[in-house]
């Protein structure tokens, strides 16, 4: 239930600002959206908090012995039982921290829009769209569903951008976003419909492979041809659940479905979650978009890619993955370091944290790529850590421009002086984003380093697959040369931040350009605690994420280290 | 959770900050008071430790057995040790303990902060967040030398950095942007190999846990290089040595050791005066730290190759340094250098300690006799080399003290610009010819010990580099005179005829405990030696 009502408060209060309050009702919108985001926020800690509760971590455990993800708040309706598509929906390890994640920065995001007025109602709303599209994907457990609500996050997305952002390039910047993402996911799409057809084919054609899903899933009328994320599970998991080769894989190697339409989702997807060479959408589209979108679009939906490439793509086609991972990890590796430099080069303060949301977001990527239990647990620190520095870096860099109209940085200087709670919590973000130990920033990235030395999971004497990966592990792991790679991505971010903070917040501030600057709002200051608790939160006490993290990922690892 | 004494002394100070940031803003006193009431709490909790530790009676602790068993046999012995978890999927865990080398620096670290905190009281602008990141400096020092876990100790180790970093940019001198980024990213930079290191050790030992990977790491990689495809073809020798230059390098950055020092007279001179204290202080020992803890113990056979260069580059910074220093007419520059001078004999007790330690650890040396000799003198450069962390800790932080007083008063540290200054500051002046003496090694000061040991210890292993350090202890001689010659006595400048230059009572007050504890450790060593002595006699066992 507590799902089902994340995802209905905020399509509720959007309709009802859109059809009920009137354009002057300026207060009723903003308390109605602070309302709706904030039930959200607080259903998202229970699905949290019960997600981490020991008996359900315990039950996770002993699934992913068999390569088989365990949810909870779970609800199964079906809707076209003739395509097999179903109102399913549930959480796990893994998609719990994110619709965490996407509380936090709605609520973050309603809090920093406040002041917002023109047309707050048409603003809201649309955020509040936005807002449930990225739940949709988090907790949907049947995928047609979760494409639903990944198109039905970009078109708000658009509309927001295109109508409230930087006028400079908003059009341009909405435009390319969207058709980025929508080209990407079509790629994506067509992968999924492989599988769709080739999964379905597979258990309509023998009655027996039938009975063994419906069996697995503990479901008699279970249709052979379904979008259900756990059909596909059972599909991807039958040498395990059922005993021989399965329909995404062949016996013997050569080109099988997953190996051939791996790239398709997991690069289609990883367009949303900005890899070089796809990631060119994401700074522009960071620049135009008011604040609150832009934490949203670098804390949240680029998360979704990460998120949907690693449960479509990894978990789904883990044989796919051990081919293409080894050679894809070096795009990320180029998004690390590649975009730290440019970050460094940008004059606008905006693009310096767009640029940074491209580094870090490579650092994700890359802990996936090391298909490792390190690895992937840091990944999955990271896209919440991240997010929620990310959110916390566009709400201060959106509350200097909105005082001093511009975001040039050699022009600002002394801001520190006028705005010290600005300053201080763009300095803590600041240090998450360097990998400063004692935050959440480090806590992500040093088990992502660490499954890059440890190397995937196949190179530990796991069964290896024929192809590109054979023949470079255990022969020659270029793994942790990536690793020395990517620490200069660590070294150029601290260079980067301390440049930025050094000429925006320090330094001389000049009276005469900026008159008449104040510290910000107590709402403002509201939304900076609410995000930055979390950082130094789990830096100090990463027990409260790492478990339930390394719950959501275990069956991830048992699939790549099976055969 | 029970309530351990080193954690409770690590994170006080950092409690301490978080009290001290909310007073209102309009009681710069009562900040100002309430930090230094925190620092001298932890000071006394400090020696209550001490107290413990010499006495033995620390509490048992709640190490698991199987941890106990796979650290013994270890080169060091850990008292009032606490475990806790922290990070359970990477095996790393807050685990918590010391022996006589961290015993003293904490004592070190403990006995500065105050004094600082002190000093400190001179400034006006934004006192509140001035006197908190000196409490957050505070933990994160002592958090280092109390941590038994290497992720636990890297957080510290980076963490240091911070507060540093503030210090220097917001009330440092001119240059002060320039200083405290230099500080930060050479620092972190040099401490990326570091990094790499440690998350290779986790992978490969399967532990971060300092005491068992100190016990079992230098025998071997615990047989993982088959399990893994490790890099370089799984090369052992080749990992091992470019993990021990990784780990060389990054505590080298920190000590420093020439030629990685060029951050140190920026930062130094840059930084407010406490924060030249502390940093001069405290943070320097942090990498000499990790030289007798980590980069020596963990890599025997590599630091025993590598301590010819190590011991060339220790004189190197002793010589160099003295020059650098006898050159300058800046007085706090002068110092500055002064400190790269003074560490270069730690480096090069450290380079004996490299040298030999390793035939100790494979008991390689059959000969009673040669035994014998062998051990007395790598004890007592060891021990030296620790004394000297320790009396350079609390001689460089009086002569920060004062030369951060005289420019409080004169708004420069141009030598030329002063002279004659003991006719208008009497007591300044004898003060200053005190401290100068202790930073010189005149005997009856603590200075004199720590250099005398390592001296006679390393003069058994580095003959000929010893002989090249002596020249050093002149060039030692030389600056400190240069300064006190130039500040002091000549003509009176007549520019300061009026001013009021004398020291004041609080000064005086904070660099008391500093003299006191020079004189008592020249007169009566033991009293810090034999805490020292602890760790130095496990190490060799002798």
């Amino acid at each position: 239930m507590l799902l089902t009502a994340i995802l209905v408060v905020p399509i509720a209060a959007a309709l009802f600002m859109l059809v009920v309050l009137r354009d002057e009702q300026k207060t009723e919108v903003r308390l109605t959206a602070a309302f709706s985001a904030a039930t959200c926020l607080v259903l998202s800690g229970l699905v949290y908090i019960e997600m981490n509760q020991p008996a359900n971590l315990a039950a996770a455990a002993t699934r992913a012995a068999q390569g088989l993800s365990y949810f909870v708040q779970q609800i199964n309706i079906p809707w076209v039982p003739s395509l097999g598509i179903s109102y399913h929906v549930g959480v796990d390890g893994v998609s719990a921290p994110m619709v965490l994640l996407t509380g936090l920065a709605a609520l973050g995001g309603v809090l920093i829009s406040w002041k917002i007025d023109d047309r707050p109602r048409e603003f809201m709303a649309f955020f509040l769209l936005l807002v449930a599209g990225v739940y949709g994907v988090f907790v949907s457990l049947d995928t047609f569903l979760l494409f639903f609500w990944y198109e039905f996050a970009i078109f708000p997305m658009y509309f927001l951008i295109a109508g409230w952002g930087w006028k400079a390039i908003r059009e341009y910047a909405a435009m390319k976003l969207t058709l980025y993402i929508l080209v990407g996911s079509f790629f994506a799409l067509i992968g999924l419909l492989v599988m769709y057809f080739v999964a379905g084919n597979f258990f309509a054609e023998n009655p027996q492979n039938l009975a063994i899903l419906r069996q697995a899933l503990n479901n008699p009328t279970a249709p052979a041809y379904s979008f259900d994320f756990t059909h596909f599970e059972v599909a991807a998991r039958w040498q395990t659940v059922g005993g021989g080769v399965g329909p995404f894989d062949l016996a013997g190697g050569g080109v099988s479905v997953a190996r051939f339409w791996f790239p398709f989702v997991f690069i289609g997807f990883g367009v949303l979650a900005g890899m070089f060479p796809f990631h060119n959408w994401s700074p522009d589209g960071h620049v135009a978009a008011p604040t609150a979108v832009s934490m949203i679009h670098a804390g949240v939906l680029m998360k979704l890619g990460a998120y949907a490439a690693l449960r479509l793509g990894v978990q789904l086609m883990p044989e796919g993955a051990k081919v293409h991972l080894p050679w894809i990890i070096i795009l990320t590796t180029i998004n690390v370091v590649y975009g730290a430099f440019i970050a460094y080069r940008q004059r606008d303060f905006k693009y310096v944290i767009g640029f940074s949301s491209v580094s870090h977001m490579g650092l994700v990527m890359m802990g996936i790529a090391t298909m490792d239990a390190y690895g992937l647990t840091g990944a999955g620190l990271q896209m919440f850590s991240h997010g929620v520095m990310t959110a916390l870096f566009f709400s201060c860099v959106g509350m200097v421009y909105d005082q001093a109209h511009t975001r040039d940085i050699p022009s600002l200087g002394g801001f520190g002086k006028k705005m010290p709670f600005v300053a201080f919590a763009f300095i803590v973000g600041g240090l998450v984003s360097m990998g400063m130990p004692g935050l959440s920033g480090f806590i992500a990235e040093f088990p992502i380093f660490m499954g890059l030395w440890a190397g995937p999971v196949f190179a530990q004497g796991a069964a290896a697959p024929l192809g590109l990966a054979t023949q470079f592990f255990p022969t020659y792991n270029y793994y942790p040369i990536i690793a020395i790679i990517s620490v200069l991505g660590i070294i150029l971010t601290a260079g980067y931040v301390l440049r930025v903070v050094q000429l925006v917040f320090f330094g001389e501030f000049n009276e005469k350009r900026f008159p008449g600057i104040t510290d910000v709002t107590v709402i403002d200051k509201t939304a900076l605690v609410l995000l930055g608790v979390w950082l130094v939160v789990l830096g100090v006490y990463p027990q409260i994420m790492t478990g339930m993290l390394q719950s959501g990922m275990q069956p991830i690892l048992t699939a790549l280290k099976g055969g | 959770m029970t309530l351990d004494l080193l954690t409770l002394i690590t994170f006080l100070p950092m409690i301490g900050a978080g009290v001290v940031v909310v007073l209102p803003r309009k009681q710069k006193n009562l900040a100002r008071y309430t930090a230094l009431g925190f620092s001298l709490v932890v000071l006394v909790l400090t020696i209550y430790l001490l107290s413990q530790f010499l006495g033995g009676t620390c509490p048992p602790g709640n190490v698991p057995e199987a941890m106990q068993k796979a650290a013994a046999g270890g080169p060091f012995g850990f008292t009032c040790q606490h475990v806790a978890e922290f990070f359970p999927q990477l095996n790393a865990k807050w685990h918590v303990g010391i022996d006589g080398l961290s015993m003293s620096l904490v004592l070190l670290s403990a006995i500065l902060t105050p004094l600082a905190i002190l000093i400190s009281f001179e400034v006006t602008d934004r006192v509140h967040e001035h006197m908190a990141l000196f409490l957050f400096l505070e933990m994160g020092v002592i958090g280092l030398f109390i941590s038994l876990d290497l992720l636990i100790f890297f957080i510290f180790w980076e963490i240091g950095l911070v507060p540093m970093y503030f210090l220097i940019n917001y009330w440092g001198g001119k240059d002060r942007q320039y200083a405290s980024t230099k500080f930060f990213i050479y620092t972190m930079a040099g401490s990326l190999g570091l990094l790499l290191s440690i998350q290779l050790i986790g992978v490969v030992a399967g532990t971060f846990d300092i005491p068992t990977l100190l016990a079992t790491f230098p025998k071997g990689l615990n047989g993982a290089g088959q399990a893994l495809s490790l890099p370089f073809a799984g090369d052992l020798n080749l990992i091992k040595g470019l993990m021990f230059l990784a780990f060389f390098f990054a505590f080298a950055v920190k000590v420093p050791i020439w030629p990685f020092h060029t951050w140190l007279p920026d930062a130094h001179t840059e930084a407010p005066t406490a924060g030249s204290m502390l940093l001069a202080g405290i943070l320097l020992k942090l990498g000499a730290y990790g030289f007798v803890r980590f980069v020596v113990p963990l890599f025997p056979a590599e630091a025993q190759t590598f301590a010819p260069v190590l011991a060339f580059l220790a004189v190197a910074g002793i010589i160099l340094g003295g020059l650098a220093a006898w050159g300058m007419n800046d007085f706090k520059r002068l110092v500055a250098y002064s400190s790269v001078n003074h560490m270069g004999f730690v480096v090069l007790g450290v380079a004996a300690f490299a040298s030999v330690y390793n035939n100790i650890f494979t008991q390689a040396i059959a000969n009673a006799a040669d035994r014998e000799i062998v051990l007395r003198s790598v004890s007592m450069a060891t021990n030296g080399a620790i004394l000297q962390m320790f009396t350079h800790g609390l001689s460089s932080a009086g002569m920060f003290l004062l030369v951060g007083a005289l420019y409080h008063k004169a708004h420069t540290r141009d030598l030329t610009q002063f002279g004659g200054l003991f006719n208008l500051a009497p007591f300044y002046g004898g003060l200053l010819i005190f401290t100068s003496m202790a930073s010189l090694g005149l005997p009856g000061m603590a200075g004199f010990v720590s250099e005398f040991q390592v001296i006679a210890g390393t003069w058994w292993i580095f003959p000929a580099y010893v002989a090249a350090a002596m020249v050093g202890l002149f060039l030692t001689g030389a600056y400190i005179l240069k300064g006190i010659r130039a500040v002091l006595y000549g003509p009176t400048n007549d520019v300061w005829r009026g001013h009021h230059l004398e020291i004041e009572f609080r000064e005086v007050l904070a660099l008391t405990p500093l003299l006191v504890l020079i004189l008592i450790t020249g007169l009566w060593p033991n009293w810090i030696v034999q805490v020292i002595n602890q760790t130095v006699t496990r190490l060799f066992g002798s």
